[in-house]
């Protein structure tokens, strides 16, 4: 992905390929969805308004391990915390009025941040972030439309292979932010507290645990640069 | 499933993603605060990437997804589109699952 990061074009291409990759996990997104006992409309409303796909993927499988909707928030929500820092980190290159900032904000996530954080200069990250926003939104929604109407004609998301393709894609994603100074004893640190923490805290909570990444992450790039 | 909760996450997780676009964007930030804002994906999705590949739910878990994730690593390594990374893996996973 290093190699998309520079031209208009390059940007043009990595959005729609992103998109699409997001399209195919969006379509395991509805068939789980339906699976839980959301309705068609319910999974595509989430996916339209929700727009994040951790956050989506844990409430619909607390639901679908018994769990009330109630006990499916909590996940959810620690999840979409770090849509937080995302939108913290994407502010300075949003401006303009506050109706477009505000749309703009539903495309805050994953794939929009690390695609903005993989170019080098302002203009490239705004653009990337938002053609990224589009084309993953129209994917996401597309696939999970199909997902949930097609639902169990599928087969079982599992056989396929389709969780896997979560963190595959995400891995895409880190690597060309590593170059920068820093990235990698953040990525150790934040991987290593959340796998450590898996089995001691609940669902939703070591990942934003791994957040803590960003200290050595933030020192070792102090150092470098002095 | 009611729609009411369904409803408090779109809220939740909007307001979550609006705080930094809504309250601060297009604003220049002190000196000291871009080097951390530009590492925040990197421990996240670090930590997310070994969550889904290890977890099902509080448990650590050694299945077809780890050798589905070692095959994207070499996929990214070697520069292979993304679409390429993403359908290798789940290829691979698939192909376990069905062979065991």
């Amino acid at each position: 992905m290093a190699a998309i990061a520079d031209t208009p074009t390059r940007i043009v291409t990595g959005a729609v390929s992103v998109g699409l990759g997001v399209g195919l996990y969006g379509i395991s997104f509805g068939v789980l969805a339906v699976a839980a006992g959301l309705s068609p409309a319910q999974a595509c409303v989430m996916s339209m308004l929700v727009f994040t796909g951790a956050s989506q993927f844990a409430f619909v499988g607390v639901l679908a391990g018994g769990g009330a909707a109630v006990a499916a928030m909590a996940p959810a929500v620690m999840l979409a915390l770090r849509n937080a820092a995302y939108g913290l980190s994407v502010a300075p290159f949003l401006r303009g009025r506050l109706a477009g900032r505000a749309v703009a904000a539903q495309l805050v996530i994953d794939e929009t941040t690390a695609m903005a954080q993989a170019q080098d200069e302002p203009h490239a990250a705004r653009r990337a972030f938002l053609l990224t926003g589009v084309s993953v939104w129209i994917f996401w929604n597309a696939g999970t439309l199909l997902g949930a109407l097609v639902g169990g004609g599928l087969g079982d998301p599992r056989a396929l292979g389709l969780d896997a393709m979560f963190p595959a894609a995400f891995l895409a994603l880190l690597v060309p932010q590593l170059r920068r100074p820093g990235a990698p004893v953040a990525a150790v640190t934040g991987a290593a507290l959340a796998v450590a923490l898996v089995p001691l805290a609940p669902v939703g909570v070591p990942v934003i645990v791994a957040l803590a990444g960003l200290v050595p992450g933030v020192l070792v790039a102090r150092g470098v640069r002095s | 499933m009611s729609w009411a909760w369904l409803l408090a996450l779109c809220a939740v997780s909007y307001a979550l993603k609006a705080v930094g676009p809504v309250l601060a964007g297009g604003r220049e930030l002190r000196p000291g605060a871009r080097p951390v804002l530009d590492l925040v994906a990197v421990p996240l999705l670090a930590g997310l990437i070994l969550i889904q590949t290890l977890g099902d739910g509080q448990r650590l878990v050694l299945d077809p997804r780890a050798p589905a994730l070692v095959v994207a690593g070499l996929l990214v390594w070697r520069r292979a589109p993304f679409l390429v990374v993403v359908l290798a893996a789940a290829a691979t996973a698939a192909l376990l699952r069905a062979a065991t």
